[in-house]
């Protein structure tokens, strides 16, 4: 492993909120929030993005400002010649910016230069992470469905720096299909953007009303948010030094500092998930993944 | 004309031969544990049993090909590589694989392995599926079920290789390959263990209300005395979300191109592929049948599958631009 020190990264905003909001939100982070890196970049849809560019310059310059490392994140799946402009638009920037392949057409479009990988990127063995080590990566985040003894296996593989989702709803799938305009009854093509209605997903529940998973027009999440604040001291012991946040409508500034006194080991598993509790209001957390088990499940590791 | 290919599912040695005698071109198969995406109890081929298919279907003019399409665990890739030993030593048509560690093994160890990818690795572009091209030689890839016809004829243009897309059976309504829903509920994934909502944790209980359908605790369906009631794969369940009750990721439809098929053969495709290496030996030779008939403009084919589907109901999925 390359890196010693534990760095706390912000995931891409994964929601689409209203541009004014993202931009506040990012300037906020820029002057205010205790991270690393932050990854920037619509990775959901691309029929988002029209609303975002025009803030995009003032984003980026702003975090650059604020001292954070900006990584460009691309979109996770293409399927027409919008979806293609998105990536090539970020590839662009491949000089001035670590980009995040979410997708092997972005992986094909990066190939000679050093990039970041994304999450949805499948890397599941030592044998994928070496080949896209060879192709020029430099820092993975892995799927959130990778189990310890998976982790732990990769990380003695590992030269680069590896990163795990510690905070956020999980994303578990993502569609064609857009299951907000479902919802509202609305074709994809004529879906007036009602996504940004929902600033962490739509939350969806069974027939029996047990809270199950959340969706984000083409994306599904998992309901609860995923916390590994008791498994940090496992993370870091294996040599997975690098933490992902993923953005959502609380506290982020606060969320921040929760996990950064974790990561430097100057707050408890204790203090810092009765903190984390009420940052969030009785949303359900869970770490079944990391654990080998259903990922809705919460495992107290009793550290 | 050149006509489409027909890629027909082999969940044992008595389908491949009723899929090979009703008019297959090919058949895909798996090995019988977590290397393929249809790891289920009491299906599947052992080494013996791919090596008299072979025999079997080659001399009745047909190909095999074998899956090996979930992703190789960390510390434990012994039984993938074992796999594509034994497919390259067997001597199979064409091995379809979706793990980019998995392919640069199999390019490297049998550079003259024909290989496809796998719709589980879900390339939807030109430039990804030309980045496969490039680096692991593949000849075919299986296209994931979000590509619209056009879209498909369009991508034909811009690749060097055959595209293989699925025709009949079970639609899943997430990008293949991209989806970790079953473990969030179960802990058992299409990726790792190839299953997706597996039986082992499927219950029913019958109330008041009518029977419900649970996986891994959770309701996924109800259905009323006059309903059919199906199998509670979690994306095919009726859920509320914005104060609405419904079908929301997609209803318990099959896929069916019969109508589109004439379409699809004009935007380029190669194979057409039935799903289903989980279904009975008669559904095979069902399907298998009424594709041939459709492929070979034989007369007597009308909607002879339809009653095959699922819930009954049929869909051209995301080939049309509504399902979206």
């Amino acid at each position: 492993m390359t890196q010693n020190a534990p760095t706390l990264s912000l995931g891409p905003l994964l929601f689409n909120w209203p541009a004014e909001n993202m931009r506040d939100f990012y300037f906020r982070i820029a002057d205010e929030a205790d991270l690393d890196i932050v990854y920037f970049g619509e990775v959901v849809c691309a029929k988002r993005r029209p609303f975002q560019l025009p803030f995009y310059g003032a984003i980026l310059e702003r975090l650059a400002r604020g001292g954070k490392q900006v990584i460009l994140s691309t979109l996770q799946l293409v399927m027409d010649g919008k979806d293609q402009q998105a990536i090539a638009d970020m590839v662009a920037f491949a000089g001035d910016y670590l980009v995040e392949a979410n997708d092997l057409s972005s992986c094909a479009a990066l190939a000679g230069k050093p990039y970041a990988l994304g999450p949805s990127v499948n890397i599941y063995n030592e044998e994928t992470l070496r080949y896209f080590e060879d192709e020029g990566a430099t820092r993975i985040s892995l799927n959130a469905e990778l189990p310890v003894d998976s982790l732990q296996a990769l990380a003695d593989a590992a030269t680069v720096d590896l990163e795990v989702q510690a905070f956020g709803r999980a994303p578990l799938a993502i569609s064609a299909r857009c299951f907000h305009a479902r919802t509202h009854g609305l074709a994809k093509n004529g879906c007036q953007y009602v996504c940004e209605k929902d600033l962490d997903g739509l939350a969806v529940d069974t027939l029996d009303d047990q809270p199950f998973l959340a969706v984000n027009g083409l994306q599904t999440l998992s309901q609860a948010y995923l916390c590994l604040l008791e498994e940090i001291p496992a993370l870091q012991d294996m040599g997975i030094m690098g933490l992902r946040l993923s953005p959502h409508s609380c506290d982020m500034v606060k969320v921040s500092e929760i996990y950064r006194a974790r990561a430097a080991k100057r707050s408890s598993a204790t203090e810092t998930l009765e903190a984390l509790k009420a940052v969030l209001n009785g949303q359900p957390l869970a770490n079944g993944f990391f654990h080998g088990e259903e990922g809705l499940k919460y495992v107290a590791s009793h550290i | 004309m050149t006509k489409l290919e027909l890629v027909c599912p082999a969940g044992t040695p008595a389908a491949l031969r009723t899929a090979v005698d009703a008019g297959a071109d090919a058949v895909y198969m798996g090995f019988r544990d977590e290397t393929n995406a249809r790891n289920f109890p009491g299906l599947n081929f052992s080494r013996k049993e791919l090596s008299e298919a072979l025999t079997y279907a080659h001399a009745r003019g047909a190909q095999v090909f074998l899956a090996v399409n979930t992703y190789a665990k960390a510390g434990n890739p012994t039984p993938w590589h074992e796999a594509i030993n034994s497919a390259a030593e067997l001597g199979v048509d064409a091995l379809i694989l979706a793990d980019i560690g998995l392919l640069d093994y199999a390019r490297h160890t049998f550079p003259n392995l024909r290989l496809h990818l796998s719709v589980q690795a879900s390339a939807s572009d030109p430039a990804s599926i030309n980045y496969y091209v490039e680096r692991f030689g593949i000849r075919r890839v299986v296209l994931p079920r979000v590509l619209t016809v056009p879209e498909i004829g369009k991508l034909n243009s811009q690749i060097p290789i055959e595209t293989e897309v699925f025709a009949f059976g079970g639609m899943c309504p997430m990008a293949e390959g991209r989806c970790t829903l079953s473990s969030y509920i179960t802990g058992k994934s299409p990726n790792r263990n190839g299953v997706c909502s597996p039986a082992s944790h499927v219950y029913y209980a019958q109330t008041d209300e009518g029977l419900t359908s649970k996986l891994g605790g959770f309701t996924i369906n109800r259905f009323r005395i006059d309903e059919p009631a199906g199998y509670p794969t979690l994306c095919k369940g009726r859920f509320k979300s914005g104060g609405k009750t419904r079908y929301l990721f997609e209803e318990p439809t099959s896929l069916d191109i019969t109508p589109i098929l004439p379409d699809l053969l004009a935007a380029g495709v190669t194979a057409l592929k039935i799903e289903g290496r989980q279904r009975s030996k008669a559904y095979v030779r069902d399907v298998v049948t009424a594709f041939r008939a459709a492929i070979d403009g034989t007369p007597e084919f009308t909607q002879c599958v339809g009653h095959l589907s699922e819930g009954s109901q049929n869909t051209t999925g995301a080939y049309g631009k509504k399902w979206l």
